[in-house]
């Protein structure tokens, strides 16, 4: 991102210090990650120390300082997608991606990550693709939903 | 249109009754995240779709969750004169046929789920005919709403309006009695009034601790701040507990509603909504209410031209169970990493940017219209002697029929596991019902006859927490449960203090040992000994009752416990370490799916063909991983698992 993009999104909050987390948000949803230069220029352009920055973007799950894949994967493991099998249906995407969640394909296809409960507990196990819940899954159904996304 | 007397608002009420009862069919789909996780866009596209290109005279909309998830996606059609139908599971190739035969004066009566003649308005005390004077063909058999085992043991208060009104029409949720209790607090009662009527109703906060909300209020009040705050707690984050995001996605206007009647109260001229950023949905369905509100006058400077003025401002979390903590949340508010802060003062005098603040959770704030409309006298007569009105909880997990229930408190968990919910799918036996999330215990089959209110449940050794209720059957491992709670725990636990961050982890250290058949027994003093110090020793609640999960499985389920250390077994088939596959050479049909579903080659054998004899096949217990795949993909419970 340009420190004008950057700008206009800190102008959007009027530059408050306590949107830092929103800020950091829209960043990422741009970048799919936050770039180590955008922090540095949030923390510049702001007045706000570069650890405090760095503080809440580890501290928050939502943010993160690895680049993601172009598509992201949650697999919910709330207690009800627990008892159902969510831990099988995330061994199974790990083993179809090759790759250990938390990671990213090397083609920068996919990240996977998991979530602990998307409110959808009546459907589980239950995962997200970017953004779209699905819903009553199994082991069997992963190549299909896999297959989804290029 | 801005609204600024009671005429006002009586016109926009008109609108709405236009909204929600067209002189013609209305088809409703319910598009909360639920019924979108199984294709209720899909479906209400085709509905659209055909809706318009074969000129049908039926009106498309969409609406929240009718609680009954599990059927999802639902969708319901209105019709005057004709009683109201709620279809199951609908697909969009059902969808276009069920319209059609709409058209035709008939139901598809082995897809509906039930049917409904007059609907409660319970905020006004009365129902809402349809004066059926129409029966379509087909409908013989299909049992009314209010009959539904699944419904007719509820009383839906906070869910009252959720799978009735668009929540993205404001004038839907006016119609139905919304905003006048706001008008009411306003210009009918004094804030000393409004606060007495909410401690007579005993309304007591609804995300987990229970607290007083009236008395939580009054201490707000007579603190003294520059500026005052009032807060919604949205941040749902205890996992199997969805009831927030439904009332946010279903019915927004209720708790923006309960939110400014507790401003006046206290005193307030800013609110924020702290939503958790798992909630796209909610979070979208808010943005639209706030701005609805603040368009005609609701919100913002001179509320209804009473003078008084309130903003809500929207935050969206960061994806931290600890920042559903009070302190943690405002904290994060201020910008800061939400940290607990040690609470010598309350919250009510010193919290967001140390003035007075008001937190309470969505659930509590959807029920202060309400308390208003129909009374503290009328409020304080359901529920239990010290847990008032009714309680939302969402009932999932090995159970037949999963969704959302709003029961009155004092209800047993029999009658809300096996009436309501249906009991236990597949014939297993029930084991335990998880309540509080993380902070909660499980509680066993012995006290099924509890009844459910805030103080049971804590003298039992669990929590209300903010109502999730998962359902465990004979093949849920209570020693993994409890490990997957600390596996929870030890990541979302802020490390500020050292007996949470290190007691959670430890905990969840021995139960792995003990699941990966390395435990002893005195591994369970230790686990004992190590809950008592993270409970005592922690700042906030979240370490205050991480070992809940821990101890209420030790003490209900020491045997499980004993037979995982000294047998090496886990007696549910869950543990990994402890199992063992194998195929049973004389079940097998040879049809080799197990080998092909097989993701390390571990299974042998001959696939039997028409030339071919075969040969049963093989598990090769040193190549095996026990992912389960082959107990999944065979038809034939050929595979064992010991």
């Amino acid at each position: 991102m340009t420190n004008d993009e950057i700008n206009a999104i800190i102008e959007g909050y009027n530059g408050k210090g306590s949107a830092i987390l929103a800020i950091l948000q829209d960043i990422q949803t741009e970048e799919r990650y936050l770039p180590k230069e955008s922090l540095e220029y949030v923390s510049q352009k702001m007045h706000i120390p570069l650890v405090n920055i760095f503080r809440i973007a580890t501290f928050y799950n939502a943010l993160s300082l690895k680049p993601r894949g172009r598509h992201k994967i949650d697999v919910c493991l709330g207690t009800a997608c627990h008892v159902r099998g969510g831990g099988k249906i995330l061994e199974k995407l790990e083993r179809d991606l090759d790759i250990s969640v938390g990671e990213t394909t090397q083609d920068n296809r996919v990240t996977l990550a998991l979530v602990r409960c998307l409110g959808c507990c009546s459907l589980g196990p239950v995962a997200v693709v970017d953004g779209k819940v699905f819903g009553r899954l199994s082991q069997d159904k992963v190549p299909a939903l896999l297959k989804e996304f290029k | 249109m801005k609204i600024r007397a009671k005429t006002d608002l009586e016109k926009m009420r008109e609108m709405g009754l236009k909204n929600l009862y067209p002189g013609q069919a209305k088809i409703s789909v319910g598009m909360a995240t639920c019924g979108l996780s199984t294709g209720a866009d899909k479906v209400y596209e085709a509905i659209q779709k055909e809706v318009e290109k074969a000129k049908l005279p039926i009106r498309v909309n969409q609406t929240g969750c009718i609680g009954f998830c599990q059927r999802e996606p639902v969708v319901d059609i209105l019709e005057p004169g004709k009683p109201r139908v709620f279809y199951q599971e609908v697909t969009p190739e059902r969808a276009v046929e069920l319209v059609h035969r709409w058209v035709d004066n008939e139901v598809v009566g082995e897809w509906l789920f039930c049917k409904m003649e007059r609907e409660d308005w319970i905020g006004e005390d009365k129902f809402w005919n349809y004066s059926i004077h129409h029966i379509p063909k087909g409908i013989d058999g299909t049992p009314d709403y209010y009959q539904v085992p699944f419904y007719n043991k509820q009383l839906k208060i906070a869910l009252r309006n959720c799978g009735f009104i668009n929540p993205d029409h404001i004038d839907e949720y006016v119609a139905r009695g919304g905003y006048f209790s706001l008008y009411k607090a306003l210009f009918e009662m004094k804030p000393e009034e409004i606060i007495g009527e909410i401690k007579r109703s005993g309304l007591r906060g609804r995300g987990g601790a229970g607290f007083p909300t009236g008395n939580k209020w009054e201490s707000c009040l007579k603190a003294k701040g520059d500026r005052k705050f009032v807060l919604c707690n949205a941040d749902e984050g205890d996992p199997g507990a969805y009831m927030d995001r439904s009332v946010l996605e279903g019915d927004p206007h209720s708790v923006i509603e309960g939110m400014i009647i507790g401003a006046y109260a206290i005193g307030a001229h800013e609110g924020f909504i702290y939503v958790r950023d798992e909630y796209p949905q909610a979070i979208q369905k808010l943005h639209i209410a706030l701005q609805q509100a603040e368009e005609i006058g609701l919100l913002g400077e001179d509320i209804l031209g009473s003078g008084f003025s309130f903003r809500i401002n929207l935050f969206r979390g960061g994806g931290a169970f600890v920042c559903g903590e009070s302190t943690a949340l405002m904290d994060s508010i201020e910008g800061k990493v939400g940290e607990p802060r040690a609470k010598h003062i309350h919250t009510t005098e010193s919290g967001l940017w140390d003035q007075p603040s008001n937190l309470n959770n969505v659930e509590t704030w959807n029920n202060v219209p309400i308390i208003l409309s129909r009374g503290a006298d009328w409020y304080s007569r359901i529920g239990t002697e010290k847990s008032k009105g009714t309680k939302v909880f969402s009932i999932v997990g090995k159970v037949n029929n999963t969704g959302l229930v709003e029961v009155p408190m004092g209800i047993t968990l029999r009658e809300i596991v096996f009436d309501i919910g249906g009991g236990i799918p597949g014939g297993k036996k029930f084991k335990a019902v998880q309540t509080g999330g993380p902070s909660g215990g499980c509680i066993p089959e012995s006290l099924i006859d509890l009844p459910v209110d805030f103080d049971r449940l804590t003298e039992v050794g669990s929590m209300m927490g903010s109502g999730g209720m998962i359902v465990m059957d004979e093949s849920t491992c209570m020693v993994d449960v409890a490990k997957y709670f600390m596996d929870f725990l030890k990541g979302e636990s802020c490390g500020k203090c050292t007996s949470c961050r290190e007691g959670t982890k430890r905990m969840h250290e021995i139960l792995t040992e003990i699941t990966e058949g390395r435990g002893t027994l005195e591994h369970l003093d230790l686990l004992e000994e190590l809950g008592w110090v993270t409970a005592e020793a922690s700042l906030c609640q979240l370490g205050g009752t991480a070992p809940n999960p821990v101890l209420s499985t030790i003490r209900y389920f020491r045997e499980e416990y004993q037979e995982h250390i000294l047998n090496k077994r886990c007696p549910a088939k869950v543990c990994r370490s402890l199992l063992r596959y194998r195929i049973l050479s004389d079940v097998c049909t040879m049809c080799g799916r197990c080998t092909k579903a097989c993701p390390v080659k571990a299974i042998s054998g001959k696939r039997k063909t028409k030339k071919e004899k075969g040969r049963p096949f093989k598990i090769d217990t040193g190549k095996c991983i026990k992912c389960g795949m082959c107990f999944e993909t065979c038809k034939f419970e050929a595979v064992e698992v010991q």
